[in-house]
């Protein structure tokens, strides 16, 4: 067998001897690469060629993005520190309560959406629950459960609740469909019921992929309450689109460094627990 | 009885009095945060609203059905303009974080000191402000249109991809750099021939994985003004033409399930 293979290589290095060598591309088949490469490239023309630019626009904005970047160098935090201040608590209310919320809703379908551990019927609908979730985008969400329970963090709430309903139970139901089967027998077979089972057979396995997705989740649900409020769903995006709408570059500026500030907090601390628990 | 987790897995046993304690603490104060968020919550709600919403859903419900087809000849300029800014920022990403990458990744950074550190704020930073941020910071700069779009995409894709593939940059395997090396090859040969070819699929994928993301990202941005099919979602929520608003909603849906499809067909190819 293994001389079989070895008269192979033999062949294919003969054959491969006096000519130059050339890097292996990417794409193998060749009319595959150069279809792929003549259809990308007229269709880079025909989207270039479609997009419209007035550049004397672009030139004339270029004042104000300078004044922009000014702005970032002296940022306002004081003269708005009201609605700053209220805007960035109300984000951080609708971070924490839909993350508590999202959470714990999550688990029960997430053991529902585990092969493994639902029914046929129970699988399908928590899947179903999970993709319809996941298809529809925060912002959607939000303009429609805005326009159904009225403007405010309530929305915002809900949205970023339901948001990580489809985030967590899908990647907790892939963790709970690889665990390791035998520690689960092994307390089926000790005549424990289906609610001991899932304590003590399937709980402490998925418990710390369990914390470092939620914390994962509270890190992305911060970043979007940030731009809920710009269709009224409460946060700290209305300030910012106030700001914006008024020209107020240096608390627009403020705004976004207290943004870039509590998401880089957030990731180190994440960084650190989800290290401690795996 | 329940389980504790040590350095050493699940340990069976009761945990002692302290230990006790210090949980009991820990979710008392867990639940005060909670209530008091929710408190904060409810202060800021109409709950009048909320009573009401079940009427008002099934109202907006029974004016979206059935979804105004004819509408659709409208929307494929927008649908087009969409894929345009979505794929037209996604090349411009991948141009500014490639760079961004070998310079902030340790085997391959100029200076771990100065440069390194630089690109990391650039890859923090345009990964931690949303599209809809970027674009509308960007209307107010260069005015309202695709073009503003194309760029606020490409903007906030920087970080997301320059992030995995310098994670890919950092786990190459050294031995082949080392090879090339060892060839006498200069700084650039080793970069083409050593540490290229093995970041490839790494960059193909997250290339693939992004331009999924962006399509989704992409259909709504338009509610900020900045092109594309969101810009029609805005006109008929402004006019509350609902069945156009239901139909928008569907192509939207069907282009992040579409996009979704081709991603994971390509990304399975590469892999």
């Amino acid at each position: 067998m293994s001389a079989d293979v070895q008269g192979e290589t033999h062949r294919e290095l003969d054959d491969m001897l006096g000519t130059r060598w050339r890097r292996p591309p990417l794409v193998q088949k060749a009319w595959l690469r150069w279809v792929l490469l003549i259809g990308f490239a007229l269709y880079l023309v025909a989207a270039i060629s479609s997009v419209e630019v007035s550049w004397a626009r672009v030139y004339e904005g270029l004042d104000r993005g300078a004044a922009f970047i000014m702005a970032f160098s002296q940022p306002d935090f004081l003269s708005r520190s009201d609605a700053i201040w209220n805007g960035m608590l109300e984000s951080i209310v609708m971070t924490v309560a839909s993350s508590v919320v999202g959470i714990l809703i999550s688990i029960p379908i997430a053991l529902g959406a585990a092969r493994n551990i639902a029914p046929l019927p129970v699988y399908l609908i928590c899947r179903g629950i999970i993709a319809v979730s996941r298809a529809l985008q925060e912002i959607i969400v939000a303009i429609l459960l805005v326009a159904i329970f009225g403007f405010g963090p309530l929305a915002g709430f809900l949205t970023l609740s339901f948001a990580t309903i489809g985030f967590l139970s899908k990647l907790l139901a892939e963790d709970i469909e690889s665990m390791d089967r035998s520690q689960a027998e092994a307390i089926r077979a000790t005549g424990a019921r289906w609610s001991q089972w899932i304590d003590y057979g399937v709980k402490p396995q998925i418990i710390p992929r369990l914390i470092g997705l939620s914390i994962y989740r509270i890190d992305i649900n911060f970043r979007e309450s940030a731009i809920l409020g710009l269709v009224g769903a409460g946060g700290i995006g209305a300030t910012l689109n106030t700001a914006f709408d008024r020209y107020e570059y240096d608390t627009a500026a403020a705004i976004l460094l207290l943004i870039i500030g509590i998401v880089m907090a957030l990731e180190y601390i994440s960084g650190i627990i989800r290290a401690r628990v795996q | 009885m329940p389980v504790t987790d040590t350095s050493q897995g699940p340990v069976w046993r009761l945990r002692n009095r302290r230990e006790t304690l210090k949980r009991w603490f820990g979710w008392l104060l867990g639940i005060a945060i909670f209530l008091w968020c929710w408190a904060r919550i409810s202060e800021a709600t109409t709950w009048f609203f909320v009573w009401d919403a079940p009427r008002i859903a099934g109202d907006i419900l029974d004016r979206a059905t059935p979804p105004r087809w004819s509408y659709m000849d409208n929307l494929w300029v927008p649908i087009w303009d969409t894929l345009n800014i979505a794929t037209l920022g996604t090349i411009g990403a991948l141009i500014l974080a490639v760079p961004t990458a070998f310079l902030a990744a340790r085997n391959t950074t100029p200076s771990r000191l100065f440069i390194r550190p630089i690109a990391l704020l650039i890859i923090v930073a345009t990964r931690s402000i949303n599209s809809l941020i970027w674009a509308l910071l960007l209307i107010a700069i260069i005015g309202p249109g695709v073009f503003a779009g194309i760029i606020a995409i490409a903007i906030r894709s920087i970080g997301f991809c320059a992030k995995l593939l310098y994670e890919a940059i950092e786990e190459i395997d050294h031995s082949q750099v080392e090879a090339i090396t060892a060839t006498g090859a200069s700084r650039w040969q080793v970069m083409v021939y050593g540490i290229v070819p093995q970041i490839m699929p790494a960059f193909a994928g997250i290339a693939v994985f992004r331009w999924d993301i962006n399509i989704r990202e992409s259909t709504v941005l338009g509610l900020v003004g900045a092109g594309g099919i969101g810009l029609q979602l805005q006109a008929s929520l402004n006019t509350l033409a609902w069945p156009q608003v239901s139909l928008i909603l569907l192509v939207i849906l069907a282009a992040v399930v579409i996009s979704e499809w081709v991603s994971a067909k390509v990304r399975g190819a590469i892999i």
